[in-house]
This record gives structure tokens, C-alpha cells and sequence, in this order.
């Protein structure tokens, strides 16, 4: 039986917003350990347009990583501010590949340097689940767990 | 604090798992690399594939290369350094896997200087001087037929039996046979129908004298 004057630790806010900013971090590193495997493990290498969503998910682990750490201001949410725009971004990448992926978008009209076709698929896990696919994936949940936790700070 | 145990446990997992993952697709590699060329010999070697060192030594080096292919161009001396170190005892056995762009077309140089008794010259005339004909990764066939000279060839003949179908043909068999073989990556190299899994000088140099002392 837990006292109603206490609440239960694990469901103060400030525990679901860690927990929140703990699962975006969760998935930033997913991305980053998982696309490190394909490109040096399995020598996949990465076309430009990975490359840009690369650019905009690695920095996400390390500003999530930060955002966790214990601040002097309890009522602090910085953390939204300086993640999400990167997010954002990097998902229109996202998108972006998956449709000269699916192709939605010629190939002419695709960035890609001649040797390297953003357009060839070299890996389908499952049969169906393509690199472009996990990417949008990853950041269309961390956007959504970032705006639940945005949503949450202001109430 | 208990978050900060929960972040640097999961970091360490990353890690770990990141380094288990990798060691454990590595050895599935590297063992489905070994039964191909093992169980796929016919495509290690052609009748065709250019041949250095005496043939009937017993220990046999397959190199797969592209002559644009900085690598294989540094590994070129130390190759013939190992067969002077064993001598009479392993010979070489050139294929193509010409992956950089218009590196095929200096693969038709190469073959069409055989037909003149040139090749191995030519080849080296290449390694030397790939600097002036590659640019950005790209092969320049033009800027290597400026760097031929002094070598004796016949180039108006040259230039004509550059264009045969034949040497398309090798060229294209061979592409094949290093799919095969799973070799992706020049120079991918081969000691008696063994691939090399750790690429490096002492590797390689460890392959080939295990296989002498094992066949002499």
C-alpha cells in the first residue's frame, strides 16, 4: 500500500521525463551503434544521403546524454530546445531517401556521387525493413517522445 | 546516483553488445568466405589468368586486383618479396577485379600488352606512375598510355588489340569469379585455394609459409 500524501517515485513527472529523455537516448544510440555496424562491420558503406542523417542522429546521443545529467534547476527543459530542430531535420533526410528509396523520386534527381546510388538497397532485415525505414523510425519516435515530454514540462 | 548507474550500465551494453555483434558476424564471414574458395577451387584460377614464378611450385598466390587500388600497388613488391624468399616455391596468379571506374580499361591495356610479352612491365609501369593517371579515384586510360613509353611496345597494335572481345570477356570472368568467391575488396588474396582473412603484410606472410612448410 503506498501513502497517498507520497506519491510512488517512479510516477512523479520529473521520472517520466527522465524515463522520456532516457528512451530518446535509448534509440539515438541504437542509431548510432546500428549504422557504426552496417558501414564497419558489414561494409556497407553509406551513401550521401545516410551520411546527412548521420550528421543530425549522432549528436542527438550525446545532447540526450546531457539533458539526463542532474541539473541545479529542477524545472529545466532545455533539453526539447536543442534536440528537436535536429530531429526534425533529420527525419526530412529520412523521408527524403525513403522516397528515391521506394522511388517516389527519379533517380536524376537524387544528390548521390556516381558510385554510390542512394536509391540501390543493400540490406532488407526481415524482408522488408530497409536502413531509410529504421531511420525514420528512430526519429519520428524521438520527436514524438520529445513532444509528449514538452507537452508534460509546460502543463 | 541510481540514473547515473542505469546510463553508464547502458552505455556499457551498447559497447559490449556492439563488440559481441561484430566478433560473431566476422566469424560467419570469414568462415563462409573460407568454404567458398575451398569448395569453389575452378574459380580461383583461369587458363588465361597471367602467372608469375615457376609453375610447378607447390604453394599458389591468387590476388585479385585493380590497378588503380593504392593497396595492391604497395603489396606488389612485398608479393615478390615472398617469392624470392621462397624460391622455386610459390608462384603468382594475377585476376582482375577492376572496381574503380575505367580501371577496366587499363585491365585491356595490361592484356593487350601480353600479347606483346609486356605484361608484368606494363603492370609495374602502372604502379609507378598512378599518380599521373588517377585522379579523384578515377582511372584515366588516356593519361596511362602517356606514361608507356620506353617499354617497347607496339602501340598502334596495342591500341587495337585493347578493343578485343576476349580480354571483355576475361575481364567480365573474372568480376564473376570473385563474386563467387566472395572477394569484394582488392587486393583480396588467396593461398592455395586459402583466403586471407586478416588482411596485412604478416598475415599474408604468415599464410604463405605455413603453406610452404605444409607442401615442402
Amino acid at each position: 500500500m503506498t501513502d497517498s500524501t507520497t506519491p510512488d517515485k517512479t510516477n512523479t513527472p520529473s521520472q517520466q521525463g527522465w524515463l522520456l529523455i532516457f528512451s530518446c537516448w535509448l534509440i539515438a544510440m541504437a542509431a548510432l551503434f546500428g549504422s557504426l555496424f552496417f558501414s564497419e562491420v558489414m561494409g556497407l558503406k553509406p551513401c550521401v544521403l545516410c551520411w546527412w542523417q548521420r550528421v543530425f542522429i549522432y549528436p542527438l546521443a550525446v545532447l540526450f546524454l546531457v539533458g539526463m545529467l542532474p541539473q541545479k534547476h529542477k524545472e529545466h527543459h532545455s533539453v526539447v530546445r536543442y534536440t528537436l530542430p535536429l530531429a526534425v531535420i533529420g527525419l526530412g533526410f529520412a523521408v527524403y531517401h525513403y522516397l528515391v528509396y521506394s522511388g517516389f523520386i527519379p533517380e536524376s534527381l537524387q544528390p548521390c556521387s556516381e558510385d554510390l546510388s542512394c536509391a540501390e538497397i543493400n540490406l532488407e532485415l526481415m524482408g522488408f525493413v530497409t536502413i531509410p525505414m529504421l531511420s525514420i523510425f528512430a526519429y519520428s519516435a524521438i520527436i514524438v517522445l520529445l513532444l509528449i515530454y514538452r507537452k508534460r514540462a509546460h502543463q | 546516483m541510481k540514473k547515473n548507474m542505469i546510463i553508464v550500465a547502458t552505455a556499457i551494453l551498447f559497447v559490449v553488445l556492439f563488440i559481441v555483434a561484430a566478433s560473431v558476424y566476422n566469424k560467419q564471414k570469414d568462415k563462409e568466405q573460407s568454404s567458398a574458395s575451398l569448395e569453389k577451387t575452378e574459380y580461383l584460377q583461369r587458363d588465361y589468368s597471367p602467372r608469375m614464378g615457376p609453375p610447378d611450385a607447390r604453394v599458389t598466390i591468387v590476388e585479385f586486383f585493380d590497378p588503380a587500388c593504392g593497396t595492391c600497388s604497395a603489396f606488389y613488391p612485398f608479393v615478390k618479396q615472398l617469392m624470392n624468399d621462397n624460391p622455386a616455391k610459390v608462384n603468382l596468379v594475377l585476376r582482375y577485379l577492376p572496381l574503380h571506374q575505367n580501371s577496366d580499361v587499363i585491365v585491356s591495356i595490361f592484356e593487350a600488352a601480353r600479347l606483346q610479352n609486356r605484361f608484368w612491365e606494363t603492370l609495374e609501369r602502372a604502379y609507378q606512375t598512378r599518380e599521373a593517371w588517377i585522379e579523384h579515384h578515377v582511372s584515366r586510360p588516356e593519361k596511362f598510355w602517356q606514361q608507356l613509353g620506353g617499354l617497347g611496345l607496339d602501340m598502334q597494335k596495342l591500341n587495337e588489340d585493347m578493343q578485343s572481345p576476349e580480354i571483355a570477356r576475361r575481364v567480365r570472368q573474372d568480376m564473376q569469379d570473385a563474386q563467387q568467391l566472395k572477394v569484394s575488396k582488392t587486393p583480396g588474396f588467396f593461398v592455395n585455394a586459402k583466403p586471407l582473412l586478416q588482411f596485412g603484410y604478416q598475415p599474408l606472410q604468415q599464410l604463405v609459409e605455413s603453406e610452404v612448410a605444409a607442401n615442402y
